[in-house]
């Protein structure tokens, strides 16, 4: 099809020596509408990116708020009741708006249908809905807080959220219902995406391990969220209408909702780290040049997750007054979610064992991730053992296990993947030294913030109070320098990576030598329709010329 | 789209007939619904109101909902979402069934051990 020049002019095509230059997806149109009413998949991971963006720095200042309220053990810098606020609101933000939505929706979206050489996704008009319906449910949250907020905790157990919560919990509780609908239709799209819009020869046990994650968190998004939808409207209706639910005096059990909303809300941390999991798996196989070790066995780890994810969540509940004997079955399946989890981090390993590691700023982020996520998950194990749960439950041991999981796992899966395919996203490199720079923030600051705080959990500080004993206070202390550190290390990226999305220096199309398909079968940017013609796929996903192989070869 | 989801192809659509004798068979499911909620059946009341019911819902899952003509894939997805609802109820049970149960044995006293009096 053939287009003059003048309406390649009138689309906003920019001309270099009256030549146009390449038509990519982010310059074939260039008005607003044409962003918000887009129905290219590249288009809408970035929008998902500039919001999630806007709602991690807001979340991160609230962050900041809490970690200067402890710098003493009065509390002298906010009153208990906003303290209360400050947190809820740091948690549902970072939760529901960032971590879960975080890579899949913003490096999924973009990613995965050049991942399998297709055009789009499955339902691009749903994808864009699901855009807006996060959108909506934001300004639901945002305006909840703007009215004064809600004191009941991420959580949002009864009776905290029922008999005794301010007026603004039905608010959040309608923009999450809202924003879960964003998340289901999401995952929908993504499972059939991958069923149906494969390459021809791309097989499924061709798929890149980023779109195996991607699969299998789509799996707990569609069949996990419609149960928080279903808690959140049932605790609507116990407020509303008084139909007893929840609330003992109606004949309601105030344990059900712990049990409703962590049936959601477990798998839900698996929506977070199963995608950067993914990510890990491609920065480690790309960076060491060598076909990843026990392909199947990762593949089958994540949705071996995916479904171990659902039959443990009573391990939130072991001192909330369930039947111990309950405690014990679900303590003892919680350890299953190990063996998974500890097969992911040993094939990397292996994958990089002789392997010619290349230590550009990706691979950085990936040693992070792994040394993070395994101490997060390690600790895991402390807490799902009965005994030890008893002393550490609601203590900042919890609150350092799970940052360790959902910060050093999701958050830094989410950067090391960002830098990755950041040449692909905009055409441009960003500059390396910074970056790594920002890695090693990252990593020295999340440890510096998180570390102290396993000693101060075991020490019994509790979890959710703006005061405490004064010996605790050397611990807060550098755990609130940590946060400085940590903070600069998130900053860094967002400068330096914007910058280099206007006028870095331009990417190959494969800065990298990647082996998938959207490296090598697409531009950097790519073009609009993402591909010339239909690619075809002959071979395994990762065929790098391993070093083993040629040690072996050489041998003989 | 590839070729090795051919398999996924629906088949052909039911007779007309099949949805009359569903459509007269969930009538008369209804009625027996009724019937049995007239009578006393005990502790047998609830599992026969839901035996009836899933019974009415399997049949609209089935046959109205096209699930019996489609293929594996869609029958995977009715299967995987019951599952997930066995799951939920089955493992709520685990607590709610067992939290009256004596857990630990009766209080025994410590023998009082008489200490010595150092002079």
């Amino acid at each position: 099809m053939s287009t003059t020049v003048s309406e390649l002019k009138a689309k906003g095509v920019p001309f270099v020596n009256n030549e146009p230059s390449k038509v990519t997806y982010l310059n074939h149109e260039n008005t607003v509408a044409s962003w918000l009413l887009t129905l290219d998949h590249k288009r809408i991971g970035v929008m998902y990116l500039i919001s999630m963006t806007f709602m991690f720095l807001l979340g991160g200042i609230f962050a900041g708020i809490i970690r200067a309220e402890l710098i003493t053990p009065k509390g002298d810098m906010l009153s208990s009741d906003f303290y209360n606020k400050t947190f809820t609101a740091h948690g549902v933000i970072m939760v529901f708006f960032v971590l879960i939505p975080a890579v899949p929706a913003s490096l999924g979206n973009f990613i995965m249908p050049l991942m399998l050489g297709a055009k789009d996704v499955a339902f691009p008009r749903l994808n864009l809905m699901s855009w807006y319906l996060y959108v909506i449910g934001a300004v639901f949250t945002l305006l909840a807080m703007l009215l004064g907020g809600v004191d009941t905790g991420w959580t949002f157990y009864t009776p905290l959220s029922s008999t005794y919560s301010n007026g603004n919990v039905m608010v959040v509780a309608a923009g999450l219902f809202i924003l879960g609908f964003s998340s289901i239709l999401t995952g929908l799209n993504f499972i059939v995406t991958i069923h149906r819009m494969r390459a021809p020869g791309l097989t499924w046990f061709r798929l890149p391990l980023f779109v195996w994650a991607l699969y299998a968190t789509s799996i707990i998004q569609l069949l996990g969220t419609p149960v928080i939808a279903i808690t959140l409207s049932l605790l609507g209706l116990e407020r509303v209408l008084g139909v007893g639910i929840f609330d003992p005096r109606l004949g309601g059990d105030p344990i059900l909702f712990q049990h409703l909303f962590w049936f959601y809300s477990h798998p839900a941390v698996y929506i977070m780290i199963l995608p950067p999991l993914g990510v890990a798996s491609e920065l480690v196989t790309t960076f060491s040049r060598k076909p990843i070790f026990g392909y199947q066995m990762i593949a089958g780890s994540s949705l071996a997750i995916a479904i171990f994810s659902f039959i443990v969540w009573a391990h939130h509940m072991f001192t909330s007054g369930i039947s111990p004997y309950a405690a014990m079955f679900f303590s003892l399946l919680t350890f299953s979610v190990a063996i998974p989890s500890g097969i992911k981090v040993f094939t990397w390993l292996g994958t990089m064992w002789r392997g010619s590691i290349v230590n550009d700023s990706p691979m950085w982020f990936a040693y992070g991730f792994i040394g993070l996520f395994t101490i997060g998950g390690l600790t895991g194990l402390f807490l799902s053992t009965l005994g030890t749960d008893i002393h550490l439950h609601d203590t900042y041991f919890v609150v350092a296990h799970f940052h360790y999981v959902m910060v050093g796992g999701a958050i830094v899966g989410l950067m090391g993947g960002l830098h990755f395919w950041w040449p692909k996203m905009f055409g441009r490199m960003y500059n390396e030294p910074l970056a790594k720079l920002s890695a090693f923030f990252v990593f020295a600051g999340f440890n510096l913030t998180f570390f102290p705080q396993f000693l101060l959990g075991y020490l019994g500080m509790p979890r959710r109070y703006h005061e405490y004993p004064a010996e605790m206070q050397v611990m807060n202390v550098f755990s609130t320098a940590g946060a400085l550190v940590l903070g600069l290390g998130y900053i860094m990226p967002m400068i330096y990576l914007t910058y280099a999305a206007f006028w870095g220096p331009k990417a190959s199309k494969n800065p990298w030598g990647a082996t998938t398909l959207d490296w090598t079968a697409t531009d950097s940017p790519p073009t609009p329709h993402n591909f010339e013609g239909q690619p075809v796929v002959t071979e395994e996903p990762y065929h790098y010329k391993s070093t083993e192989n040629k040690e072996h070869a050489l041998a003989h | 789209m590839s070729a090795h989801d051919h398999h996924e192809e629906m088949h052909p659509p039911a007779p007309v007939w099949m949805y009359v004798v569903n459509f007269l068979v969930l009538v008369v499911l209804t009625i027996v619904t009724y019937f049995v909620a007239t009578k006393d059946l005990g502790a047998m009341s609830t599992p026969v109101a839901l035996g009836i019911a899933v019974v009415k819902a399997g049949l609209v899952v089935l046959f109205f909902m096209h699930v019996f003509e489609s293929g594996p894939l869609t029958k995977l997805t009715i299967f995987s979402s019951l599952f997930m609802v066995a799951v939920l109820c089955g493992f709520f049970l685990v607590d709610y069934s067992t939290r009256n149960l004596e857990v630990l044995p009766p209080e025994e006293t410590a023998p009082v051990v008489e200490k010595s009096a150092k002079s």
